[in-house]
């Protein structure tokens, strides 16, 4: 199966433009990355809303914030790890807090940002911002999954934190299929484990199931774009009739998707789990199909993580 | 301002001074001596110079009022009782379990437009919102009330740098210059001189006035009103503790709830046994 491969940050230049086009209220900060978060068409096409405040994150967000109380959508474009991080407290105390209406948008999420490394690499932006009150926590798949978390997100009243990457991914969603916030849903049936993903390793995932089937393993694929609210329904459903599970994500599996996952897992249903994501350590530069490789992310490393909580089921 | 204007803000003060020392003496906890250091120029601001109206807190053609110095909670909420936006009874509720009133404001008070707390962010909420009035072409004017030690914070400097960039003239920032901070002399913590200067530099119009004399902070907030381009900041000199002597200048008053007794005497020197101002009565 070929699949069309688009990077999810377009989806949300592309949102972006399709929202400020309906909706005057809608305004975009940048921090000094506006071509490289995708939110330049937007900048181009409304120069009237898009507010540039330098490389400032902590203002950024602050003004996002009163932007927010004179009435207006703002989203905040900038890198997911500077974001979460140089402006943490702006998001706990004054966003979140005080309820504002902020979108937090946190581009190159992840390892696969590739060669800048390290510091530029987002892996522990979902457990920061899932940990806060109020907020509501995306990690769209690929580029549609991104447009309509983002369009969702203007719509919604309240801080959200959408997380995409800057490389391309296989597109493996449809244009008109549904998006629902807080709703996973099941890509292929299986019985004997579900791999839950979270984000742009999906390909990875529906790799793995090819490479289980042949095995003679039946896995269930559910994608999970939301963190927070997680979806309980999907997670204990998957726990009760697989009865082992997988998480993947592009992330450190502390504090993450997986854990959240883990808190549903452990209350409703205890199944054996395993989890797919970065175990703990700090990223590297590489392509991101060698980082994949060194961090343990491949479709490989996901039906090994399958095969080993089976002999745990048993 | 006329003199029976002025007679009318002095009482406010007065008032406002002696509703600081009842509630921190009721709640046990609090910070008194930014509280006493910043009555005269929320004094002018609320009833001189803002465009309100306490009994519609979510008004849309009201100013907005951002407590950057979220810890003063005495000065503001006695400030806010004054103008009607809470009852005098709520006041004493003050850091209580379900109060309104949270040891730093938040959004749950009528009147408080942003939960603050958490030094150095309030200038920027200013900031965007003075941006966005702008893009709507509205008249709000949007005031933020600092501490001198606050802007020590980095993110203050963004801020500043922003609404200078912005030419964000329907902003006004006010520095409740006292020149104390909890480890002691601001100069001796962390020094900010030459402190105008330096908002020259980013670009702001700077008036600096002495913060305990109302006429001169009524003239100021009209002069900020006026000025066009740039963004204002008043630098009002302050004394940290004023008006209860052995508060005055004394670091040790910052994040301090004075006793039964120490409340007392604090009372007694401000005058408000013969004049009837306490909410409860003596302590």
């Amino acid at each position: 199966m070929t699949m069309d491969v688009r990077a999810t940050r377009d989806g949300y230049g592309d949102a972006l433009v399709e929202l400020g086009e309906k909706d005057e209220r809608i305004v975009v900060l940048g921090a000094d990355l506006t071509s490289s978060t995708r939110a330049s068409s937007f900048a181009a096409k409304f120069p009237e809303r898009f507010v540039e405040v330098g490389i400032a994150e902590q203002n950024a967000m602050n003004v996002a914030a009163g932007l927010s109380m004179a009435g207006k959508i703002p989203f905040v474009s900038t890198y997911a790890v500077f974001v979460t991080g140089r402006a943490l407290d702006q998001i706990r105390t004054t966003v979140c807090y005080s309820n504002l209406n902020v979108k937090i948008a946190g581009a190159h999420g992840g390892i696969s940002v590739g060669a800048d490394g390290a510091t530029h690499q987002a892996l522990e932006d979902v457990a920061i911002t899932r940990s806060l009150p109020n907020m509501t926590v995306i990690v769209p798949c690929d580029y549609y999954e991104t447009k309509k978390a983002i369009v969702w997100s203007a719509g919604h009243v309240g801080p959200c934190y959408v997380r995409f990457g800057r490389e391309p991914v296989p597109v493996v969603t449809q244009p008109d299929s549904p998006f629902t916030c807080g709703k996973g849903y099941v890509i292929r049936e299986g019985t004997d484990l579900t791999i839950l993903n979270n984000g742009p390793l999906l390909k990875q995932c529906l790799d793995a199931l090819d490479l289980l089937a042949s095995a003679g393993i039946s896995a269930r694929l559910v994608n999970l774009h939301t963190v927070k609210p997680i979806d309980r329904e999907i997670i204990t459903r998957a726990a009760k009739e697989t009865g082992a599970i997988v998480t993947v994500e592009e992330h450190q599996v502390q504090g993450g998707f997986g854990s959240a996952v883990a808190e549903v897992v452990v209350q409703a249903a205890p199944v054996p789990m395993r989890f797919i994501g970065i175990q703990d350590r700090f990223g590297e530069s590489g392509t991101p199909e060698e980082l994949f490789a060194a961090f343990g992310l491949t479709a490989e490393d996901i039906a090994e993580a399958a095969e080993d909580v089976l002999r745990a089921k048993d | 301002m006329d003199s029976s204007k002025l007679k009318e803000l002095e009482a406010l003060a007065h008032r406002i001074r002696c509703h600081i020392i009842e509630l921190l003496v009721e709640a046990k906890s609090g910070h008194p001596g930014g509280s006493l250091s910043g009555v005269e120029y929320g004094v002018a601001l609320y009833f001189h110079a803002l465009r309100h109206d306490p009994h519609r807190p979510h008004w849309e053609g009201r100013d907005r009022v951002i407590w950057s110095r979220g810890h003063v909670g005495p000065v503001i909420f006695s400030l806010l009782a004054e103008s009607g936006y809470i009852t005098m009874e709520e006041l004493l509720t003050f850091r209580k379990l379900g109060s309104r009133l949270q040891g730093h404001p938040t959004t749950k008070c009528p009147g408080i437009e942003v939960g603050t707390g958490s030094l150095g962010q309030g200038l920027s909420v200013a900031a965007g919102l003075a941006i966005g009035f702008r893009m709507d072409g509205k008249g709000n004017r949007v005031y933020c009330l600092m501490g001198d030690g606050e802007t020590q914070e980095g993110a203050v400097w963004e801020a500043i740098m922003c609404a200078g960039h912005y030419r964000l003239d329907n902003l006004c920032a006010i520095v409740d210059y006292n020149n104390l901070q909890i480890d002691g002399w601001v100069e001796e913590v962390m020094g900010l001189a030459p402190y105008a200067d330096k908002w020259k530099a980013f670009r702001w119009n700077v008036l600096e006035v002495d913060g305990h004399d109302l006429e001169q902070l009524a003239r100021a907030y009209e002069t900020a009103a006026q000025v066009k381009g740039r963004p204002t900041v008043i630098l009002a000199q302050t004394i940290k503790g004023k008006g209860v002597s052995f508060m005055e200048n004394v670091a040790g008053w910052h994040g301090r709830a004075p006793n039964a007794e120490e409340g007392r005497q604090a009372l007694v020197e401000l005058g408000c046994e013969t004049e009837g101002c306490l909410i409860r009565g003596m302590p």
